[in-house]
């Protein structure tokens, strides 16, 4: 383990040295860093030797995502590609957006090698019980289906208006649009897609079930035996329900991740856990860390609690260490995943109540 | 410690996520509660119809005899609870503990509690104005009087969305029970001790455990009950009462803005009712929505404020086993100096004044902060005019307004009230309050608020919100 734990960490400064040396080379870098580089007193493509090196950088203020010019956050080299952009946020105000070219795609086919086959047959077809819009969740699920042999299934939720209704205290809007959402789910379960494999948020996945529960039957008879789910409602607890009392034995892998960083995938989770819930990040395309919340850079005793900090370190994109507004214990390295790890994920709690978790 | 799973229609449920119950003034952790998820209690409502079903098969009469009993099992018998037991003296202790109350009024209200449960056959007789109760079960029936009549139940069971800081509330749920009608608890997270110990006491008398579930959580279990109850209860402040009322799916009970009214004909003998007034002020700690939050006049006015502030303003913290300790501690933090601070705001608004200020004397203010709780000394204010912003506010400790009120305009101007004491002799004032649609429970002469009747309804009658009378016929 202390070999693959040391290699992993020499794989990851030399990612890091080759992501820095293509963002601030003046010939494929992008604008943004180009610019903010001459605002910086030492030289990234010179002084950053390795992943501990990002220290230098001030954090990443996600606040530089709103509104244009979009292409600042291009690539020079990237700039003639056909290019997607993604938005997270806007109920309010101007979204934040990312730039994408084959990012999303690359995550999820990197993911898709942790999903066991028989849990999720290729060639299998899908169901994306998530937000459609402007959203990375809802292209990646669809290329993981395609990259996976498969047709993904989608329905139409827009998450702005789920957050506006809960915001207003419009329970009974709510619960009219979550059905709505759950009807077009069961729908297109019902329509002879033979549909094996499923996206699904823990609330939407729990809707989901207790609505097939209502009909007299089940995600299990639908055809489902496999589901990837992700969100900071996934607790320990919330799982243990949900194999216990909803999927009658389906296999269920929980996943954390947003627009920024892509898809960190998680430890078996069982009973032999607790239900506990570790995530590692896809180094060394991106790493998580969980840091004091007081400097959000020093990096926690295993088992201690701290804000998780993301990097994300592609040729698309570089975030030279983000605080995410979620919180978790660092866990050590696991055998498929050498390097350090978050547990028991859920809002950061200085900031839990003025945040809104949707449906989604 | 004791970890205390949930109860899933009678079933222990130990989740992975607890809570800790701490007590307020030591810091000591004194149980783990089991938290449940808002999917669990969606689930498990599907079979909520099976609580009545079982309950209607025990006659009523059997019900209330059970009832009877459980109110000397929680009276003085060592209970289950969790993974230990606990005596009467613990539930006392564990209770003062964690909502602040002082031990004594623990034990009264425990008093209480008892004995709404042992006039249990009384309190249905007065609340269904004596009908047949084998009626509730079979759904019809006929009068003594030879009128047909049907009772349809409007949900299975209960959801109650119960308070952390009140315990004096349990009452209002006894009757449902032996109304053969199921109980879903969220309790408040301050106060699991009732609804388990009064649970458990049910299940030794008889009650089937099916018939009870209690679920604790945050604020999204309570959402989940609310949700999936077809009748539900919940306690809180005027942002809940605004968010609920008129939903005929749930009996909202917040604030009562409780007032003592002195007619013109008695207010020049003001003096003869003090006790009354200071009664309805202190006694539970200001903290009941029956408590009395303004005392109103047309004249004497400054005289009640002074006389009343004399005898509350000297009543300070003492530690909660002690039998004289007439103040509840605040064991959320900030909430006190939230309020004191609230109180001072207001007071630089002309119209208003503290009279308890000056009868506690300098360096003694309202706000007594502790280690680990607050607690806030009886406020007496003098307002000139009931369009002070403070003249009709309510707070949980013994806060009261004396308002200078012309008679005629004192009911157009009290606002909703839940309890009005109103000392009078003057039968058109009388005739006025009879009417007042905004009273709810009416006292005609120096009866102090927190008196209650068990035989009469509060805040409309539960049998009307469990039973819809209709049409019933057979060919």
């Amino acid at each position: 383990m202390e070999e693959n734990v040391a290699n992993a960490k020499t794989n990851l400064d030399a990612h890091v040295r080759d992501i820095v040396g293509w963002h601030f080379n003046p010939e494929t870098g992008t604008p943004f860093w180009l610019d903010y580089a001459k605002t910086l007193d030492f030289d990234p493509r010179s002084d950053i030797a390795g992943f501990d090196d990002l220290r230098k950088f001030p954090l990443f203020e996600d606040e530089w995502l709103r509104g244009g010019p979009l292409r600042r956050w291009v690539p020079k080299a990237f700039q003639d590609r056909p290019l997607f952009v993604f938005e997270t946020g806007g109920t309010t105000g101007i979204p934040k957006s990312r730039v994408a070219v084959e990012d999303f795609r690359i995550d999820y086919e990197l993911f898709s090698e942790t999903l066991p086959e028989a849990s999720f047959p290729k060639g299998a077809n899908w169901l994306m019980l998530g937000p459609s819009g402007p959203r990375r969740l809802r292209l990646a699920v669809e290329h993981l289906a395609q990259h996976r042999g498969g047709i993904c299934f989608c329905l139409d939720l827009d998450p702005r208006w789920v957050i506006k209704l809960i915001n207003k205290g419009w329970t009974d809007h709510l619960e009219a649009y979550k059905n709505h959402v759950i009807d077009q789910a069961v729908t297109l379960l019902g329509a002879g897609h033979d549909i094996k494999a499923l996206f699904a948020t823990p609330k939407l996945l729990e809707s989901l079930a207790l609505r097939l529960e209502d009909e007299g039957t089940s995600l299990k008879e639908a055809g489902i035996v496999g589901i990837f789910s992700g969100g900071t409602e996934f607790t320990p607890q919330w799982t243990r329900f949900a194999v216990e009392e909803l999927l009658d034995g389906i296999f269920i892998t929980p996943t954390y991740g947003n627009t920024l960083m892509g898809l960190a995938a998680s430890r078996p989770v069982g009973p032999h856990d607790g239900y506990k819930i570790t995530y590692h990040a896809p180094q060394p395309r991106a790493v998580v860390e969980v840091v004091d919340p007081d400097d959000g850079r020093t990096v926690v005793d295993y088992g201690a609690t701290g804000r998780v900090r993301l990097t994300t370190l592609t040729k698309e994109f570089f975030v030279p260490g983000f605080l995410e507004r979620d919180e978790g214990e660092r866990e050590a390295p696991y055998a498929s995943y050498p390097w350090d790890g978050v547990s028991g994920v859920r809002p950061f709690q200085k900031l839990a109540a003025s945040t809104t978790v949707g449906v989604y | 410690m004791i970890q205390i799973p949930a109860l899933r229609w009678g079933k222990p449920y130990t989740s992975l996520e607890t809570d800790p119950v701490v007590h307020f003034d030591t810091g000591e952790e004194l149980a783990r509660v089991s938290l449940a998820n808002a999917g669990l209690i969606q689930r498990d409502m599907k079979k909520a119809q099976r609580a009545r079903d079982v309950l209607r098969e025990i006659p009523t009469a059997e019900l209330i005899e059970m009832v009877k009993k459980a109110a000397d099992l929680y009276m003085t018998a060592e209970l289950p609870l969790g993974d230990g037991t606990q005596t009467p003296d613990d539930f006392v202790k564990y209770q003062s503990a964690t909502t602040g109350l002082p031990e004594h009024m623990c034990r009264a209200n425990m008093e209480k509690n008892h004995f709404v449960l042992t006039r249990m056959d009384e309190v249905l007789d007065a609340l269904t104005r004596g009908l047949d109760l084998s009626i509730f079960g079979r759904g019809y029936g006929t009068e003594a009087r030879g009128v047909p009549l049907s009772y349809q139940a409007q949900a299975p069971v209960l959801g109650l969305v119960l308070p952390s800081n009140s315990p004096g509330v349990h009452t209002l749920w006894m009757p449902v029970i032996p109304l053969q009608i199921g109980l879903v608890f969220k309790p408040g997270p301050q106060e699991p001790w009732t609804p388990y110990r009064m649970s458990e006491a049910f299940f030794q008398a008889g009650i089937p455990r099916e018939t009870i579930s209690i679920y604790p959580g945050a604020g999204e279990i309570g959402a989940a009950v609310l949700a999936h109850c077809s009748r539900s209860m919940i306690f809180g402040g005027t942002p809940t009462v605004e968010r609920y009322e008129g939903n005929p799916k749930v009996q909202v009970h917040g604030p009562g803005f409780s007032k003592i009214l002195l007619g013109d004909d008695i207010v020049d003998d003001w003096e003869k009712y003090l006790d009354v007034m200071v009664d309805s002020v202190l006694v539970n700690s200001g903290r009941s929505c029956i408590s009395c939050s303004g005392i109103w006049a047309s004249r004497h006015t400054e005289e009640i404020a002074e006389a009343v502030a004399a005898r509350l303003a000297p009543v300070a913290p003492l530690p909660p086993d002690d039998d004289q300790s007439a103040l509840a501690a605040f064991t959320v933090p900030g909430v006190a100096e939230a309020i004191s601070n609230e109180i001072d705001h207001h007071l630089n608004e002309s119209g208003s004044v503290d009279v308890t200020a000056r009868h506690r004397g300098d360096g003694e203010p309202r706000w007594v902060p502790r280690e680990r709780c607050d607690y806030l000394r009886p406020t007496v204010l003098h307002c000139d005019s009931p369009e002070r912003w403070l003249a009709n506010k309510e707070y949980m400790f013994p806060f009261v307004s004396v308002v200078s009120c012309p008679q005629e305009k004192m009911i157009g101007s009290i606002g909703s009230t839940l309890v009005a004491s109103a000392i009078t002799e003057d039968p058109g004032f009388k005739r006025q309050l009879i009417d007042a649609v905004h009273i709810d429970r009416l006292n005609i002469g120096p009866v102090p608020t927190i008196r209650l009747n068990w035989l009469q309804p509060h805040e409309g009658s539960i049998i009307d919100f469990l039973y819809r009378a209709r049409a019933y016929q057979e060919g």
